[in-house]
This record gives structure tokens, sequence and C-alpha cells, in this order.
């Protein structure tokens, strides 16, 4: 039995963490969804990381441990955004967690 | 956290795809990250393999882990060594291979590749200087 | 009687190649995959009982493989016919038999 989530009439299959099983099912609908289920309302700060763990991914095939992904986007965002507060007051369950499943990622390397 | 700094040793043999080690190396690295241990990855015999640029899995229905290697200086990997002797056995130079950048994000020292081709005797030292090493 | 010869290893980390080269008798095909494309490759340690065996044997790469690992087609020996997946099943029904060297 798997799971699914619905996004604009669709079931797409997640694992039993609720992360996308499948890669290329994403779409920012699948966020949005994703959001709803944790109360949580997606800003424009929301989507820049978002989009950041989309890029990383495409360019290293790998979701970016929490440590990386902090360094990465104070470099690409802005220092003042490079560090685990801001990026935790975004996503309370963790960025890199969380995140990382909104952005239709696997759970990232490293990560219990 | 450990405050004791140990230089652990990645050291790869095995050719990419054709068996689960390289990619099993590759994850244990990223995992050791978080342990802020002195690391240096060390490629030697077929491992080389594992570094050769414009690999394309797309044919063969594997996923292509080759870019990840290239997030290894994000990773706190400071070094990355490729052992000179396998590399010409093989027909292989370091043009052949990626190229891996390295950033300190505190002092913005940069470093355009760690990667370095060393000789066997290099690669002996570098061994017998570690601490730990993993073997794949 | 043609034989299909298979390498899918390495030939620095294995002596399948030297054995195949060693009973695979003239006339027969050699196709290298997976980790066996190696071999294929011009300016390895290799090379000179590669090229002998394109003298006397029909040696062929699967071009996936090579692609996966990086290499290009200028990269491989002389000789050497680079086939897809396709080419492989046909080179295994037009042989009365395939030898695998694991």
């Amino acid at each position: 039995m798997s799971d699914t989530i619905e996004v604009d009439g669709k079931q797409l299959a997640v694992d039993e963490e609720g992360y996308l099983a499948n890669l290329n099912d994403w779409v920012p609908g699948v966020a949005n969804v994703m959001a709803e289920q944790d109360n949580l309302e997606l800003t424009d700060e929301h989507w820049d990381i978002i989009n950041f763990l989309r890029e990383y991914y495409e360019e290293y095939q790998i979701a970016p441990a929490v440590r990386v992904l902090t360094k990465a986007v104070g470099k690409k965002l802005g220092k003042e955004k490079g560090n685990s507060k801001y990026l935790y007051s975004l996503f309370p369950y963790g960025p890199a967690k969380q995140a990382c499943r909104f952005a239709g990622l696997p759970k990232p390397t490293g990560c219990v | 956290m450990s405050e004791v700094v140990k230089k652990f040793m990645y050291l790869n043999r095995k050719a990419p795809y054709g068996t689960i080690y390289a990619w099993e190396a590759l994850e244990v690295v990223l995992i050791g990250a978080a342990f802020d241990q002195d690391v240096s990855v060390v490629f030697i015999d077929d491992g080389v393999y594992q570094l050769t640029k414009g690999q394309d899995t797309k044919g063969i229905g594997m996923k292509n882990f080759s870019p990840t290697y290239r997030t290894l200086g994000d990773y706190e990997v400071k070094k990355i060594y490729v052992d000179r002797a396998s590399l010409e056995a093989r027909g292989l130079s370091q043009d052949d291979l990626v190229e891996v950048a390295w950033e300190d994000f505190e002092t913005e020292e940069e470093i355009d590749n760690i990667v370095e081709v060393i000789d066997s005797a290099r690669v002996s030292e570098l061994m017998n200087e570690s601490d730990v090493i993993f073997s794949f | 009687m043609s034989i299909l010869h298979t390498v899918n290893k390495s030939p620095f980390e294995r002596n399948a190649l030297d054995s195949c080269l060693k009973f695979a008798t003239d006339g027969s095909a050699l196709l290298l995959f997976e980790d066996g494309i190696y071999a294929a490759l011009k300016g390895t340690s290799v090379e000179s009982p590669m090229s002998d065996a394109v003298g006397r044997l029909k040696v062929y790469v699967l071009g996936p493989d090579l692609k996966a690992r990086g290499f290009a087609e200028d990269r491989i020996v002389e000789g050497i016919s680079v086939v897809d997946y396709a080419g492989f099943v046909d080179l295994a029904a037009e042989s009365d038999k395939v030898q695998a060297w694991l």
C-alpha cells in the first residue's frame, strides 16, 4: 500500500515519510499541497529556497545537507539568509528535510 | 562532537556503475562530513575512473552520480588525490578528470580545483599519516 | 561453430579479458560491455593485446556503457566497432553460442 497526494487533480505517489516517490512528478503545486498539510503558507522567501534546492539538485544530483545548504544559500541569496535561524523560521520542520520534501527531492544524504 | 580532529582517508579502488562501491563510498564521505574531521579522498587503481568528465548514464538507466563529486568541496573535503601511475596505465591524464572547487565561506579563500595528481610514493605516505582509512 | 565472447569486467581488476583472449579462436566475436569497456580505450596498458585481438577477432564495444563512463567513440582502439543494445542482441542471435567471461 503506497500513499499518494493529490496535486492538480492527479494522484502522486509519496514514500512513508511524505517525500515524492518520483522526482519527475514534481510541479509547483506539490509544494503548495505539502505546505498546506504542514499548515504553512508559502511566501516568495520560501520559494527562493525551494527553487534553490531544485537547482542544486539539478547541478549536483544530491539534496544538500543542512550545513551545506546554509553556506550555499548565504553565498547565493545573501549572507543574512545564510544561517539556520533564518531557514528554520521559514521551514520549522527543518530546512533540509521540509524544504527538500516541498521541492520534490529525496531526503538529504546524511539526515536521519 | 569530538574535539580531536583525526585524519580520515577514503580510499577508492573501484570503477563506477559496474559495482555499487563507488556510490556507497561517495555517500559515506558526504555523511562523514558531519564529523568535522580532516578528510582526504584518494583515487587509485580503477577508482580513477570515478572522476572522468562527461559521464552520461541515460543509455544504461542508472543514476549519474558524477556531478556529485563536484560538491565535495562544499562538504569539507579539502583534498582529493589521484594516483598518477593508475591514470597512466589507463591512458588518462588530469585533463580527463572533473574539477572540484573549494571555498572557505568565512575567509573567502578559494581553490579552483582541489583534485591533485600525485605519485604512488606520496599516496603511501598519506596512507601512513592517516588515522583511519576507509577502503572501498 | 561461431562463439560470441563477452567480457564485462575491468581488465585492470580481473583476468577475464586475459583468459578470453587466450581461449578465443580466430574469427570469433568479442563484445566488451559494462566495466569491460575500459579495455577498448586507447593508450592503456592493455592496448597492445587489444590491438592484436582486433587483428584476429571481431571486437565490439557497447556504446551506452562507453558513454556512461565518460568516453567518446574517438577514444577507442582502431578496429573496434561500437554497437548499441540492439546490436548486442543481433550479435548474440547470429552466434551459435555465447561465452560470458564473468
